[in-house]
């Protein structure tokens, strides 16, 4: 997707900062390869971190994490992949959805340690290596499916699984089965008929 | 949120045997140091807010026993393993065509992503959602025995008619056990003190003056399945959710209903109601007021009106009883009309 443009007349922008900020915090908390080939030692003391070793967007990373991290919390502050969106961090209004394993979860409910070996996907992995979108991704542009977009990565996210499990058959089938994602600015049948252009080309993503 | 340290058992003997080791026989499973975690998405929430706080979590996911993950449809009936994703055994076709109240209450709980998530035995033992037992800062006999329930005089709209006491009137809001507990489903446990069955009516516990005691399982217990009983009649079954929102939404009432008919006449009837009580909730009394009559708008309100006979109304909540009979009359007209 193309970068906001936020930039400022200096040419820094909000995006480079954070995204410089979370790199540089989470540098020392990556693992060498030498150490990821070494057994992991169980967690004995509280407060430990817990090597967890994460396959986002088909790229191996190993975090040294709290156990207390969830899986949206690492993406976002450990591995520096701020797409995927915290809102209620409470399993409300799933704008945290991404796909481990190919289905769709919420990430905000879910131990990081516990996706250990996992393939995570969000929102940044959608796109195929020379750009072009994915089909779900350029439907919500043409349906004009969002307004302020907070929202917009969870329900591509979970509109990408609500197909793959066979429950985007009909428009009702849709607005039932895509119910846990939330959009204050209620663009609702904008995203419904994205759902429908982009259904049949995203069976055969 | 508390710290804790994270463990993968990797069969159900040596999580029972951790559990054993961190917990006591007078621990509650919901206030025990050590606790099990599968979908995670009741207990990660509880962790946050800080209603739920063991030191030790031991991951059930990475059991090895195959079980726990299949459903499986025999003569006797069909066993669903624990670990099974509330997703999967709402989309299992035989589930849909033999029990659709099964399915049905399946399909309209939580959402797409949490039934990709919540394991089956988790959802049964999913807690209340009581607005001063998630908010530590109130009173709650539940969360803090003796300390006094706020939500007696407070904005209690969403509260319990049916099973409540004085200590407590947090509502139940599953959907999946209510139509376990009308099918006369049992739950397989194992524990430190060997495996048992428990009838699902016997799984959860009424506040009584001990609401902080919500089932009738031992903190080192784990649930390995649910079974369900062959019935061939219960293809005549259904569970309607009424909400405020359309989907995504707990229940302010439901029914769960199975009909055994010849013709119109009921041979046998099979109620449970959601939303309104603090267990799940079988309405034994709307069952037999039913049996051997013809079903029909009379028949089916004077079910209702005894299924609601006890019901013990508050401030905000009174409406519950009116919503509950409608649902449910509504519930047992739409399933004698099944096409089966």
């Amino acid at each position: 997707m193309s970068q906001p443009s936020v930039a400022s007349n200096n040419g820094f922008s909000r995006r480079r900062f954070m995204a410089g900020t979370v790199s540089a915090a989470a540098a020392p908390l990556l693992a060498s390869t030498a150490q990821a080939e070494a057994p992991v030692i169980p967690q004995t003391k509280l407060r430990q971190p817990v090597v967890t070793s994460l396959r986002i967007n088909e790229q191996p990373y190993e975090l040294s994490l709290d156990t207390r991290t969830s899986l949206l919390d690492a993406l976002r502050d450990h591995a520096g992949l701020t797409g995927t969106k915290k809102g209620c961090d409470h399993g409300q209004c799933g704008a945290c959805t991404v796909l481990v394993d190919g289905k769709r979860v919420l990430s905000c409910l879910s131990f990081a340690v516990m996706n250990d070996g996992k393939d995570i996907t969000t929102v940044e992995g959608l796109a195929s290596s020379d750009g072009k979108l994915h089909p779900m991704q350029q439907a919500f542009i043409d349906q004009d499916a969002f307004q302020c977009g907070y929202c917009t990565p969870g329900q591509i996210l979970s509109a990408i699984g609500c197909v793959n499990e066979g429950h985007a058959e009909s428009e009702n089938d849709i607005r039932e089965y895509m119910s846990g994602n939330i959009c204050r600015c209620a663009a609702y049948p904008n995203i419904v008929a994205a759902i429908l252009q982009a259904r049949d080309e995203t069976k055969g993503a | 949120m508390r710290p804790f340290v994270y463990e993968q058992p990797a069969d159900i003997s040596a999580a029972v045997a951790i559990a054993s080791r961190f917990t006591t026989s007078d621990d509650q499973p919901t206030r025990a140091n050590a606790q099990f975690i599968a979908g995670g998405t009741n207990l990660a929430d509880y962790m946050k807010l800080g209603v739920a706080e063991p030191n030790r979590l031991l991951d059930l996911n990475r059991l090895k026993e195959s079980g726990l993950r299949q459903i499986r449809v025999t003569d006797d009936g069909i066993r669903f393993g624990a670990l099974v994703r509330m997703g999967e055994a709402a989309d299992h076709r035989e589930v849909k065509e033999r029990y659709p109240v099964i399915a049905d209450s399946l399909r309209l709980a939580a959402s797409g992503q949490i039934r990709n998530m919540a394991s089956l035995a988790g959802n049964i033992l999913q807690r209340t959602r009581c607005e001063y037992f998630r908010e530590t800062s109130w009173q709650c006999n539940k969360r803090v025995p003796g300390s006094g329930c706020a939500a007696m005089e407070g904005f209690n709209r969403q509260h319990a008619v049916l099973g409540d006491s004085d200590a407590c009137i947090a509502t139940y809001h599953g959907d999946f056990a209510q139509a376990l507990i009308a099918l006369d489903a049992v739950v397989h446990a194992e524990g430190s003190r060997g495996a048992r069955k428990i009838p699902f009516a016997k799984l959860h516990r009424q506040p009584g003056d001990t609401p902080h005691i919500e089932t009738d399982l031992a903190a080192d217990e784990i649930i390995t399945a649910i079974e369900v009983p062959a019935m061939p009649w219960a293809r005549r079954s259904l569970y309607l959710k009424i909400r405020d929102r359309e989907s995504y939404a707990f229940a302010l009432a439901s029914a769960a209903v199975a009909l055994d008919l010849d013709g119109e006449t009921v041979r046998e009837a099979r109620i449970a109601l959601g939303g309104v009580a603090t267990v799940p909730w079988r309405a034994g009394a709307a069952e037999q007021s039913l049996q051997g009559k013809k079903l029909d708008e009379t028949s089916a309100e004077a079910a209702a009106d005894a299924a609601f006979a006890q019901a013990q109304p508050r401030q905000h909540n009174a409406f519950k009883i009116e919503l509950g009979k409608r649902t449910l009359v509504r519930a047992l007209l739409e399933t004698r009309d099944m096409k089966v």
